[in-house]
């Protein structure tokens, strides 16, 4: 049933797009601490602009430029003597070869294409929040130990490795955890991106004029959407009892208040 | 049509003054910086409003959930917790449906007639959404900011004989304010980001009466070109952005000026994504 399908969709988009922003985010927090000029920019303006708007803009914004980017580019690869301009009045043309996806592909070709811009459009936006918190948690980690490292005669690169990376996540962990609730709350927005998820089924299933069913049926949609407000519910509960436990078994042995708390209280 | 003239047709377009048709070919940049900034009425409207409103049941929610009487402790932690839990897309859908489901003639009681129709339009019902939502995130700001007023103040004012309503009006509720102040200036902000999703859920645009987004979308559709009417969102949502900064941080000083300079905590803006 498609319905139940979609919580998976919901599921799927979490499990990927929490890795692949934290990648995102570490990328730009490693850029933005970067001695290298352009790449410090790169990284710093990554996280400025995306904070400073509605991430919704961006969610709208991103789906279509993804979408018209990637077809721009396979246009200049697929189709080299193509002599109209690409933007013609209100259109956006490109050779047939260059259709993202071909037209002539399967359902699912399409389907999963949508699915993985959104993902994409995702990390973006959640990589640059991701971005924020991982620089600070770098300059969190205390200055001392960095500099104990470079008295055994590490490496900038080894320090960072070694030493800098291993301690910032428990610095990391409140904002990422504060991150990873709002990301449980942004994947309603799927919705309208386009991808058919709990939201599109909800609607689709408890209306009334739906053609799912083959007998007619009075209003459901606010059932529906009672079910997916205790689904999320559950969801954002049960994640703050996995995190809090998460939080204590990482300032184990960590040289924080947690950690010293931790230590005392063993004895 | 000059741009003068279209100001003067589509400048209060989104609430229901001047052309009724929007511009359906050769947009031109005048166009679209005129038609999404009279969208951002909206924003402003529900932005405003729902933040004054919820300011007060905030507050209550705040003093509710630290009460230690259960009967009011747990309410407010159950409708924290509603509202902080569940993503506000799915609240503004469940409000709509929920409003549809009153009957239309409007319900009886006591032999007068109540109105319902006009809680299914976007003025009212997402308004209502938006004043609980956002007075559930500031409750849970305030109850923190409460729970960490100074002891040292408390005990302060104790020794000057205060107590019970000028105990709280004078000491805790300005400190706790104080405390509280640049966490719900982010919330402000966040909260005037969320208002770009009231036209998205469940809640109709009525003869194109819609949003900034609204208006940016539907360019977007008819120009196929992304990169013109999202940027001029984002320009806006920037300015909208300054004001509430300098609005909240003029009442940041105030709130601060009996300190000494270093003490005072500066508004450190830092806005968040979705609720």
């Amino acid at each position: 049933m498609a319905f139940y399908a979609s919580f998976g969709t919901v599921i799927l988009l979490l499990a990927i797009t929490a890795p692949v922003s934290l990648l995102f985010g570490f990328g730009g927090a490693t850029a933005a601490r970067s001695h290298f000029l352009p790449l410090r920019w790169l990284g710093q303006g990554y996280t400025a602009v995306v904070r400073g708007v509605p991430d919704i803009v961006f969610f709208m914004f991103f789906v279509i430029a993804l979408d018209q980017g990637i077809e721009y580019l396979r246009h200049q690869i697929k189709c080299p003597d193509w002599d109209q301009p690409i933007r013609q009045g209100n259109d956006f043309i490109v050779c047939t070869a260059a259709k993202m996806p071909l037209s002539n592909s399967s359902q699912w070709v399409h389907e999963s294409y949508g699915f993985s811009l959104a993902v994409l459009t995702f990390a973006i936006v959640f990589g640059a929040f991701a971005a924020n918190v991982l620089t600070g948690a770098m300059q969190a980690v205390p200055r001392s130990q960095i500099e104990t490292a470079e008295a055994y005669g590490m490496s900038r690169r080894q320090a960072f490795w070694r030493i800098l990376v291993p301690q910032m996540w428990v610095y990391a962990l409140p904002g990422l955890s504060n991150l990873w609730m709002i990301l449980i709350k942004a994947t309603p927005l799927l919705f309208l991106l386009g991808v058919e998820d709990i939201v599109y089924w909800a609607r689709e299933l408890g209306g009334s004029k739906t053609n799912v069913y083959a007998y007619p049926h009075p209003d459901w949609r606010l059932y529906y959407f009672i079910g997916l407000l205790f689904f999320y519910l559950g969801m954002t509960r049960l994640s703050e009892i996995v995190l809090g436990r998460l939080t204590r078994r990482l300032s184990h042995g960590q040289a924080t208040v947690a950690g010293e708390a931790q230590r005392r209280v063993a004895g | 049509m000059s741009c003068l003239e279209t100001i003067q047709a589509y400048g209060l377009r989104s609430i229901g003054i001047g052309e009724r048709l929007l511009p359906r070919s050769d947009f031109t940049l005048c166009d679209q910086f005129t038609l999404i900034g009279s969208g951002l009425i909206w924003n402003v409207y529900f932005g405003f409003l729902a933040l004054l409103l919820g300011f007060f049941l905030a507050n209550a929610l705040a003093l509710a959930k630290s009460a230690s009487n259960p009967l009011l402790r747990k309410p407010a932690e159950w409708f924290i917790f509603v509202f902080r839990g569940s993503p506000l897309f799915i609240q503004f859908f469940l409000a709509y449906e929920a409003l549809v489901l009153l009957p239309r003639s409007g319900i009886d009681i006591f032999g007068i007639t109540v109105a319902t129709s006009w809680t299914t339009k976007a003025w009212a019902g997402a308004l209502f959404v938006l004043f609980l939502n956002t007075a559930a995130y500031s409750g849970e700001i305030f109850y923190g900011a409460l729970r960490s007023v100074p002891k040292g103040d408390v005990e302060a004012a104790d020794a000057y004989g205060l107590s019970g309503w000028n105990k709280f009006r004078r000491v805790i509720w300005p400190t706790m304010l104080r405390l509280a102040w640049p966490s719900y200036t982010n919330e402000a902000i966040f909260l005037f980001h969320a208002t770009t999703l009231v036209f998205f859920s469940g809640f109709p645009a009525w003869q194109q009466k819609g949003d900034a987004l609204y208006y940016a979308n539907y360019f977007a559709d008819k120009t196929f070109n992304p990169f013109v009417p999202y940027p001029i969102v984002a320009f806006y949502f920037v300015l909208v952005t300054l004001c509430i900064i300098t609005i909240f941080g003029a009442i940041n000083k105030r709130l601060n000026q009996h300190l000494p300079q270093e003490a005072r905590r500066k508004l450190r803006i830092r806005p968040q994504v979705i609720r």
